[in-house]
């Protein structure tokens, strides 16, 4: 274990002349166009939604406990949970770690001083910040109760919640993704420094390249399948309604179209951040680094391809069914190809337990958790059992909170000494890693059970056979609130506690580790120049030293 | 109510998903089991400045090692795929003889119509060891009947049939519930399926409130409606004849084909003008509004007994 001791003691005021020096005023932060400081707006958005979020989810947990729904009114569930599903899915996952790690460290990994368009940028967090307007109205109007699916003829003729104003929200963060995306792309292709080649990028910034490409082509499917319940619902168009020849099944393909994809969007970055993390505290490179970018790309690209395996049981024909269970099994061979290079990372390193890498050996364990029983999906015959029950809310949940959340907080410790120059207490952040990850497994696996023996999904109240489960399953959540919680203590407690990081407290070798902590405005102060390869982390050819940094990616040192 | 209702396997197909399903579940466990370890052993040989030596693997035997797991793991996926899809294909197709019954899913209730005309809601009785075929459809939202003990559920649609197949193994009460979210009351929107023997669902079904089945019913309609005036043998007015209609494949104006299925059927009785058939004028009024989703049931229930020995048998028990 680590011996790193964290004295809880005031230290010297830290960041002189970098990015958070470059005005104190709000004015300073609301007009900015600093990446890293855009950033940061994004990562308080973002915590504000996923608190809502979680609230929202902690009230549903809580009555279930009970099977005949003693607290709530159903009206009130159904709302909760659409509300939970609605600011999860596009308030904090889709933008959670693309938005504030990938705004961060996309520029300074590739020895860029900011993105390509820094003022669209800044457009897409007033972008999310709108759309955060729309949905805090739904939620204070009195809520929706579509599901964040948003299915007609439910949401477009039946519903009496405010599925406009939610569609709208989503409608117009979905251009905040697109900005981002498009931010991404252009930058990766334009501003890497000299020498920093494709095969040289670390994988985040792959991951960061891959998800950007899905933001760019599956949000404007979105856009449009949105629009036109809008248009349904608000001006009669029956595009989905079938009593005037619309098809309500349409809505189903263009909505997964972009859902489908939109998992990888909150995937795929966390595989970006754990490959870095994962590099760091065994101090190996990255195992198949080559097989890893052609992973991403291949995940970025099958994953257009199967949205069917939603729709099994919607009336697809056999044909479309066989094929769309096909292609899902093809896109899990490059998803268990990378679970097998992260654990060869591991073999012959040098494994330090510091807090980002217990969550991101918590995320291994739950994406393979969550990537096996997406094969039991991918099944037909056991898809149709287990579709719309709690076998896939429990599946959905352990990679895409147990995995990307676990991940965002591996990333959010690994790079907080980079953005805050400040070091957060050690014991604290391996005490709430552990305590997420029992937390996680408690809650979850018990809706695995019993999804499987029957337990549709979106049930207010439900048969008391189930119930053992779903107290479980509450109790967990307890405990994974309470892991939520701690790290917003402790870290903001090190804003103004914590000790000084140093400017590469891990011995990282990335290039965003090879200037000041805190960076300045402009990330380098000369240009940097790449020489080599990510991850040497150790020499080729000799056994790795303990602590053995090599920051031998850079030519001309900025001292 | 216990936990049987839900989780006893009550058909062969049921059995055969299980199997499956265990046979999956032994294979996950195996492979985390595997990963788990290797971790756990990498994570205390190879912690930090622990005494394990840590020499260099050469770069051919990486590849190996790349391309082998790659390939291994492409073809258990594989494998599993061609498991499960030959599960799905087996059970695929319901034999023509099955037990017809017809399912009409609203907010927040199925009812029921049996094919010798008992009606029941959030009630489903079936024969053992019998065919029997759900033909779907809803009223309003989307709906999905889900019967956990025979591993199957299907979404019920706003104007298409979808349906269900299945044969029965085992008799008793079971669970029957709907799993697409359907709004306020989504969640009672539940019941149960009783499988009985099949002299015990003929018993059941005499004791039932007398009416006429299905297909008598739909005669009726048929001439209350007015259909009779067009489409009856003798008819002055040139339209299809109905006899022998459902199944056979008719030829339309514009030179497609079409089998006449239920979708078909009803699709002409709601929106005539859609498919016309070759050599009539399109001249049928609709009976949207007219016909409700029970009437049109009776009415497809009375086609088909006008095609008796062909297909659609159920229709005439």
């Amino acid at each position: 274990m680590t011996d790193i001791t964290l004295p809880f003691a005031p230290v010297e005021e830290v960041g002189k002349g970098s990015y958070l020096d470059e005005g104190h005023t709000l004015t300073s932060w609301l007009t900015t166009t600093d990446h890293k400081r855009i950033a940061v707006l994004y990562a308080i958005s973002i915590t504000v939604f996923f608190f809502i979020g979680g609230i929202a989810i902690g009230i549903v947990r809580l009555e279930l406990i009970e099977p005949h729904g003693m607290l709530l009114t159903s009206d009130a569930y159904n709302r909760l949970f659409t509300i939970h599903g609605i600011i999860m899915v596009w308030f904090f996952l889709v933008p959670s770690i693309p938005a504030t790690m990938g705004n961060f460290l996309l520029p300074m990994m590739i020895g860029a001083s900011d993105v390509a368009f820094p003022r669209l940028n800044l457009l897409s967090w007033y972008l999310y910040v709108i759309a955060a307007a729309f949905t805090i109205y739904v939620l204070i109007s009195g809520g929706v109760d579509t599901g964040w699916t948003f299915y007609p003829p439910f949401s477009s003729n039946y519903s009496n919640g405010h599925v406009v104003a939610a569609a709208v929200g989503v409608f117009v963060v979905g251009f905040s993704s697109i900005a981002t995306g498009v931010n991404f792309i252009t930058t990766t292709h334009m501003l890497r420094a000299p020498g920093m080649t494709w095969l040289r990028l670390p994988l985040f910034v792959w991951a960061m390249y891959a998800t950007s490409i899905v933001m760019v082509l599956a949000t404007p499917v979105l856009a449009m399948s949105l629009l036109l319940i809008v248009a349904e619902r608000a001006f009669g168009l029956p595009v989905f309604d079938a009593a005037h020849g619309g098809d309500p099944v349409l809505f189903q393909h263009l909505f997964w179209f972009y859902s489908h994809p939109a998992v990888y969007i909150m995937i795929l970055p966390a595989m970006g951040v754990v490959s870095e993390v994962f590099a760091c505290f065994a101090r190996r490179q990255v195992f198949g680094y080559g097989f890893m970018i052609f992973s991403i790309m291949a995940i970025a690209v099958i994953g257009f391809l199967v949205w069917g395996h939603h729709m099994f049981v919607a009336g697809q024909s056999q044909l479309a069914n066989l094929i769309f269970s096909f292609l899902s099994f093809i896109v899990a061979v490059p998803s268990a190809i990378k679970v097998f290079n992260w654990t060869a990372t591991l073999y012959r390193g040098q494994i330090g337990y510091e807090a980002p890498m217990l969550y991101a050996l918590g995320f291994l364990g739950l994406f393979t958790i969550g990537g096996l029983t997406g094969l039991f999906l991918a099944s037909v015959p056991i898809d149709i059992q287990v579709t719309d029950t709690y076998f896939v809310v429990a599946h959905f949940h352990t990679i895409m909170v147990g995995g990307s959340v676990s991940a965002f907080m591996a990333g959010i410790h690994y790079w907080w000494p980079k953005v805050t120059g400040r070091m957060y207490n050690e014991f604290w952040a391996q005490f709430a890693a552990i305590t997420m990850f029992f937390g996680f497994n408690m809650t979850f696996l018990p809706q695995f059970i019993m999804g499987w023996e029957g337990m549709p999904r979106r049930y207010h109240t439900y048969p008391e056979v189930f119930q053992i489960w779903h107290v479980f399953s509450s109790a967990g959540a307890g405990i994974l609130a309470v892991a939520y919680l701690m790290p917003l203590i402790y870290l903001a407690l090190s804003l103004k506690y914590g000790a000084r990081a140093g400017d590469n407290p891990w011995g990282a070798t990335g290039l965003e580790w090879q200037t000041p902590s805190p960076p300045p405005k402009e990330n380098f102060k000369r240009q940097p120049v790449v020489t080599a390869s990510p991850y040497l982390y150790h020499e080729t050819g000799r056994p790795g030293t303990p602590h053995e940094t090599t920051p031998m990616r850079m030519q001309g040192e900025p001292q | 109510m216990s936990l049987d209702r839900f989780i006893t396997a009550a058909s062969d197909y049921a059995q055969r998903v299980d199997e499956f399903f265990w046979l999956l579940v032994a294979l996950s466990t195996g492979i985390v089991l595997l990963l788990s370890a290797l971790i756990l052993i990498f994570m205390v040989r190879y912690r930090r400045d622990s005494n394990a030596p840590r020499g260099e693997l050469p770069e051919i035997y990486r590849h190996e090692i790349e391309i082998g797991w790659t390939t291994a793991t492409l073809f258990l996926f594989l494998f599993i795929f061609w498991w499960a899809a030959s599960d799905f294909l087996a059970a695929s197709t319901p034999p023509s003889n099955a037990l017809e019954i017809h399912v009409v899913a609203k907010q927040w209730m199925f009812r029921i119509q049996q094919p010798g005309g008992a009606r029941e809601i959030d009630e489903l009785h079936v024969p053992v060891k019998t065919p029997v075929r759900l033909a779907m459809i809803s009223e309003d939202v989307i709906h999905d009947l889900y019967l956990p003990a025979l591993r199957i559920k299907k979404d019920i649609l706003p104007d298409r049939y979808t349906f269900l197949w299945f044969i029965a193994t085992k008799t008793g009460a079971f669970h029957l519930t709907c799993a697409e979210f359907c709004g306020t009351n989504h969640s009672q929107m539940s019941g149960q399926m009783v499988i009985l023997e099949p002299q015990d669902y003929a018993r059941w079904t005499t004791a039932q409130p007398q009416g006429d089945d299905l297909a008598h019913r739909g005669e009726t309609l048929f001439r209350s409606l007015g259909c009779s005036g067009c489409h009856a043998v003798g008819a002055s007015v040139h339209a299809p004849d109905l006899n022998g209609l459902y199944g056979r494949t008719v030829h339309l104006s514009d030179g497609r084909t079409v089998i006449a299925d239920e979708a078909y059927l009803r699709d002409s009785i709601l929106l005539p003008n859609t498919d016309i058939v070759a050599g009539f004028a399109p001249i049928m009024p609709s009976f949207k509004g007219v016909a409700s989703e029970g009437d049109i049931v009776e009415l497809l229930a009375y086609l088909k007994s006008l095609s008796a020995g062909t297909a659609g048998k159920g229709a005439q028990q």
